[in-house]
């Protein structure tokens, strides 16, 4: 692991796989698109409108997925201090909150013509709007202090204390009566989807994903290039301010 | 500026219990003895209960449907309005970084002041409650409900709240940060409270919902002070 602790090799190693993993990002989506577009069957209750479910569900699993990797992120900063660690979670927190709010909103474009409502306050919608709020006060805590590693190192215990959401969101259909629908994938009977529904889900879950990583690597190495810059322009405002100061002598202080 | 209370140093380092109880009855004695302090915040709670009456109208029938949401509601937002005093004065006057470099663990300072915290800014939240389900009207069969529900819940608030003031201590905004951090947290204790309520008026019984938030409650207990503490040392750090 501490291989790649070096930012440079981090840059090196990512700029030789982000061209691939965007293709393939592309190509997974598009193809995942068309299948749930055109290919993949309507459902026998809910007609074409059931094609929401090819979006809003693999955003809902990544939504959960990326608070998981901002977690454990997280915990390899506190206890390894690994370098990235704290890039990686950072710059996993908006993707993740977006992609809360894509579950969200498709979720509730799906809501209003299955169940008659926008929104309902059900245990696994009010779990998935508590996991939105967990993520902005992440951001809101690690934007909150002048000191950057204070920020990543609050931001980074909190993020281990919201972990106890995702087991609730994962089984709130089971353990309240929810109006949303039980679990049909990820099931110890194994899934009850039909397959030719399966499949686009999982291309699109792929999908996502890849693009989740394209997207968290670019932003990590926008981010150290960002430190870079910071740092320089420290330094230039340090030697401007020494020259500006006058003449010193040998131990540093002005003369 | 008042002055701190004088502490009789033993020779050797004093043993975990004798160490909890000087930290809380310090603790103690300071919110004692600035009195305002917690008592404002019981005047936050009064007051807001009151406006809604105000808001949604007189009428009784509606003010007794939403009276236990609301209690409960304004109980969240004036613990929220409390939890400043848990930690950030000790770390303005650096008092906090002396307790975190004496011999007792952080972890059990910082449980000794949530217990503090409690006692003066929690309990009476839920002795005044059933004052307050009074004059919103709630039903009498609710009031035995309310107050064990927010003697089990005001608790999980302190701990649970803790977290959150040992995480913005230096932050810019903590009070609002505070509330944007804590407020999804405090989301369960707040349906099970108002919940237990509602399922003792409705006849079905309480038992279920105050259950689960002593368990709530048990699971804080020792994992909030963690969080607190490790948080606490990166502030100082």
């Amino acid at each position: 692991m501490h291989r790649f602790a070096n930012p440079t090799r981090f840059m090196r190693a990512s700029a030789l796989v982000l061209p691939w993993l965007a293709v393939a990002t592309a190509l997974l989506l598009g193809a995942g698109l068309l299948l749930a577009l055109f290919v993949a069957p309507p459902d026998y209750q809910q007609g074409e409108s059931v094609r929401i479910m090819y979006v809003h569900v693999p955003a809902a699993w990544l939504a959960s997925a990326a608070y998981l990797s901002l977690a454990v992120a997280s915990a390899i900063a506190l206890i390894w201090r690994h370098p990235l660690a704290d890039i990686a979670a950072q710059e996993a927190a908006p993707i993740g909150a977006v992609f809360t709010a894509i579950c969200l909103l498709s979720g509730s474009l799906w809501g209003k013509p299955m169940w008659g409502a926008w929104w309902v306050w059900d245990a696994r919608l009010t779990s998935m709007l508590v996991l939105f709020f967990l993520y902005l006060g992440y951001i809101a805590l690690v934007n909150a202090f002048d000191d950057e590693e204070r920020g990543a190192r609050a931001g980074a215990i909190l993020a281990l204390v919201g972990v106890v959401d995702l087991p609730i969101i994962k089984f709130s259909v089971d353990w309240w009566n929810t109006l949303h629908q039980p679990a049909s994938v990820f099931r110890l009977g194994g899934p009850t989807i039909a397959v030719s529904m399966l499949a686009p889900l999982l291309v699109m879950a792929l999908g996502f994903t890849l693009f989740f990583a394209t997207v968290l690597l670019l932003r990590m190495r926008a981010a150290i290039l960002a430190r870079k810059l910071r740092a320089l322009r420290r330094a230039e405002a340090e030697a401007a301010g020494r020259f500006a100061a006058g003449p010193r002598d040998a131990a540093g202080s002005v003369l | 500026m008042v002055e701190p209370p004088s502490m009789h140093l033993p020779a050797s380092s004093p043993s975990l219990g004798r160490a909890f109880c000087l930290v809380a009855g310090r603790d103690l004695r300071l919110s004692l003895r600035q009195g305002g302090d917690a008592a404002m915040v019981l005047a936050f709670f009064i007051l807001a209960v009151i406006l809604f009456p105000f808001g949604v109208g007189p009428e009784p029938a509606v003010l007794a449907r939403i009276g236990s949401g609301v209690i409960w509601v304004t109980a969240l937002l004036s613990a929220l309005l409390s939890l400043d005093r848990l930690f950030l004065t000790d770390f303005e006057d650096g008092s906090l970084e002396a307790l975190a470099l004496a011999p007792a663990p952080l972890e059990l300072v910082v449980l000794a002041k949530i217990l503090a915290h409690w006692l003066v800014s929690g309990l009476p939240l839920a002795i005044l409650a059933p004052l307050l389900a009074l004059i919103l009207g709630v039903d009498a069969a609710g009031y035995p409900a309310l107050v064990a529900a927010m003697a089990l819940g005001t608790p999980s608030l302190s701990l649970i709240g803790a977290i959150g003031a040992a995480l913005s201590l230096g932050a810019r905004r903590s009070g609002v940060l505070l509330s944007l951090l804590v407020l999804p947290l405090y989301i369960p204790v707040l349906i099970l409270g108002a919940g237990a309520v509602e399922a003792a008026i409705s006849g079905l019984g309480a038992r279920p919902h105050l259950l689960i938030l002593a368990a709530i409650a048990a699971a804080a207990l020792p994992l909030a002070p963690l969080a607190a503490a490790a948080a606490i040392r990166q502030a100082l750090a």
